[in-house]
C-alpha cells in the first residue's frame, strides 16, 4: 500500500533543475498528490509556462518516485495552470534555499505600478538596480549589487492581482 | 460556465469557440517565431536573453492553446501547430511579417524599431483580450487567462520601456520608431479583428465585442502618448487584408516551410 505523503517525502528530492538547492517542493509547485492503489498522480504547477524545465522535471519526478518507493505500476505527471503558481506559494525553507543558491527570493510585495525591490543576497546591501527583467529563464531577473559590486538573481514576484 | 465535456451541446458555441482559440494560438505562434528569429541578433546581449525568455513564454502560451483545441478535438497539438497550412491559419497578418530584409541565415536585416513597435502594440492587445477572456463562459480559458496575464505583465513591461525609451530619443531613433509605427498602423486592426464568428462570441460571453477590445486599446495607448508626449496618432488599418479569414502574404508561407522543416522530417517522432 503506497500513501501520499510517502510520494511527498520522496518529492523534497526532486530539485530545480537548474537551482539544486531547492526542491519542486519548497518552490510551491506541487499542488496535489493522489494514489490509487499502485498508480501515482502528482499535479505540478508551473512556474512560467514557457519554462524550458518542464520536461525534466516531470522526468525526474518519475525516476525519482520509481527508485524511492517499490511497488509502483503507473506514475502520472500533470501540469496544471489553474490555480495559478504564484510566488507566495514559496515556502520559508524554499526562500532560504533560494538565498543561499546566491538568488535572492522574490518579495512579498509589489508596489501599485508594478515595481519591486530586493536586496542583495550576497551582502544583504539595499543598494541595488534592475539589470534586466528577463535572466536566464522567465521566472527570474537579472540585478545589480552597488555595494558589493555583484550581478545577482532574483526570482520574479508573481502574483494574481 | 461552458466545460469541454458539455460543448457538444452547443455546436455554435463550439464553432465560434474553436475559431477564436485558433486566432490565440496562431498569433502566439507567429510572433514568438518571429522573435525567435532575433535569437543572437537583438542590440545587446541582455536584451537577447530577455527577447528569446519572452518568445519562449509566448510559444508556451501557443502549446497550451493547442493542447486545448486538441482536448476539444481538434487533433494532436503538434499537428495543429506544424502541418497546418497558411490558408488554415487564423492569425493577423502583421504578425506574420518578415523582421526585415534577408533570412536568419543570410544576411540579416532586421528593424529592431519594427520589432520592438510591432511587439508591444502586440503585447497591449493580448493583455486586454485576456483581461476580457478571464470572465470567459468557457471555463477552461477563463482559467488559462488568469495565468497567462500574470506572465504577460512583465513582457509588456519590457516592450514599453524600449518603446517609450526610443520613441523620445530625437534624430534616427525617433525617425525609425515613427516609421515603424505607420508601419504596424497600417494592419494593427487585423490584431484586435475576431473574424467571422464575433456576434456567436459575444452572444454567448466567450468574449467581449472587437469595438471594445479596439476602444480599450486605443484608450490604453492614447495615455501612454499623451503622458510620454510622443509624436505619433493612432489610426488603426487593415490594409494587407484579414488573417482571421485566412487571408496571409507569403511571408507566412516562408515562415511555415522554414519551421516545420524539422517536424516534416518525421511527423511521428517524439521530441
Amino acid at each position: 500500500m503506497i500513501h501520499a505523503k510517502q510520494v511527498e517525502e520522496a518529492l523534497h528530492q526532486v530539485k530545480d533543475p537548474e537551482i539544486d538547492t531547492v526542491s519542486i517542493v519548497d518552490l510551491g509547485m506541487v499542488e496535489n498528490v493522489t494514489v490509487d492503489h499502485a498508480h501515482i498522480i502528482v499535479k505540478l504547477l508551473p512556474t512560467f509556462m514557457g519554462c524550458p524545465a518542464l520536461e525534466i522535471i516531470k522526468n525526474n519526478v518519475e525516476a525519482t518516485l520509481t527508485q524511492s518507493i517499490k511497488g509502483i505500476e503507473k506514475i502520472s505527471v500533470q501540469f496544471l495552470y489553474s490555480p495559478p503558481w504564484t510566488s507566495s506559494r514559496i515556502t520559508e525553507r524554499g526562500m532560504k534555499q533560494l538565498k543561499a543558491f546566491g538568488i535572492a527570493p522574490p518579495p512579498k510585495q509589489m508596489d501599485a505600478t508594478g515595481e519591486w525591490h530586493v536586496d542583495c543576497p550576497y551582502c544583504q546591501s539595499t543598494y541595488t538596480t534592475m539589470d534586466n527583467l528577463f535572466g536566464p529563464t522567465a521566472c527570474r531577473s537579472i540585478l545589480y549589487c552597488h555595494t558589493c559590486k555583484n550581478p545577482f538573481e532574483a526570482m520574479k514576484p508573481v502574483s494574481t492581482i | 460556465m461552458m466545460t469541454i465535456e458539455e460543448l457538444h451541446t452547443n455546436p455554435a458555441y463550439q464553432d465560434a469557440l474553436v475559431d477564436l482559440l485558433y486566432q490565440l494560438a496562431d498569433d502566439d505562434f507567429i510572433v514568438a517565431y518571429r522573435g525567435s528569429e532575433w535569437l543572437g541578433l537583438a542590440p545587446h546581449i541582455e536584451e537577447d536573453v530577455a527577447f528569446s525568455s519572452i518568445s519562449q513564454d509566448t510559444m508556451g502560451h501557443a502549446t497550451m492553446l493547442y493542447e486545448l483545441l486538441e482536448s476539444i478535438g481538434e487533433g494532436d497539438a503538434n499537428a495543429l501547430a506544424h502541418a497546418r497550412k497558411a490558408d488554415e491559419r487564423k492569425n493577423a497578418i502583421l504578425l506574420e511579417m518578415v523582421n526585415g530584409s534577408g533570412t536568419y541565415l543570410q544576411e540579416p536585416k532586421y528593424d529592431w524599431a519594427f520589432a520592438v513597435v510591432r511587439h508591444y502594440c502586440y503585447t497591449l492587445a493580448k493583455t486586454i483580450k485576456m483581461k476580457s477572456l478571464q470572465q470567459s463562459s468557457f471555463e477552461p480559458l477563463a482559467q488559462l487567462a488568469v495565468k497567462i496575464n500574470m506572465e504577460l505583465h512583465y513582457h509588456l513591461l519590457h516592450w514599453k520601456t524600449w518603446f517609450t525609451q526610443l520613441m523620445k530619443i530625437p534624430g534616427e531613433s525617433q525617425e525609425r520608431m515613427v516609421a515603424a509605427w505607420d508601419r504596424v498602423m497600417k494592419d494593427m486592426k487585423g490584431v484586435l479583428a475576431l473574424g467571422s464568428y464575433e456576434e456567436d462570441l459575444v452572444k454567448y460571453n466567450v468574449m467581449t465585442n472587437e469595438t471594445q477590445l479596439m476602444h480599450s486599446w486605443m484608450q490604453e495607448m492614447q495615455s501612454l502618448i499623451s503622458n510620454y508626449h510622443l509624436p505619433i496618432e493612432v489610426r488603426l488599418k487593415m490594409n494587407s487584408g484579414n488573417g482571421r479569414l485566412g487571408e496571409h502574404s507569403k511571408d507566412l508561407e516562408d515562415a511555415l516551410n522554414t519551421l516545420s522543416s524539422v517536424y516534416r522530417i518525421d511527423p511521428t517522432a517524439a521530441w
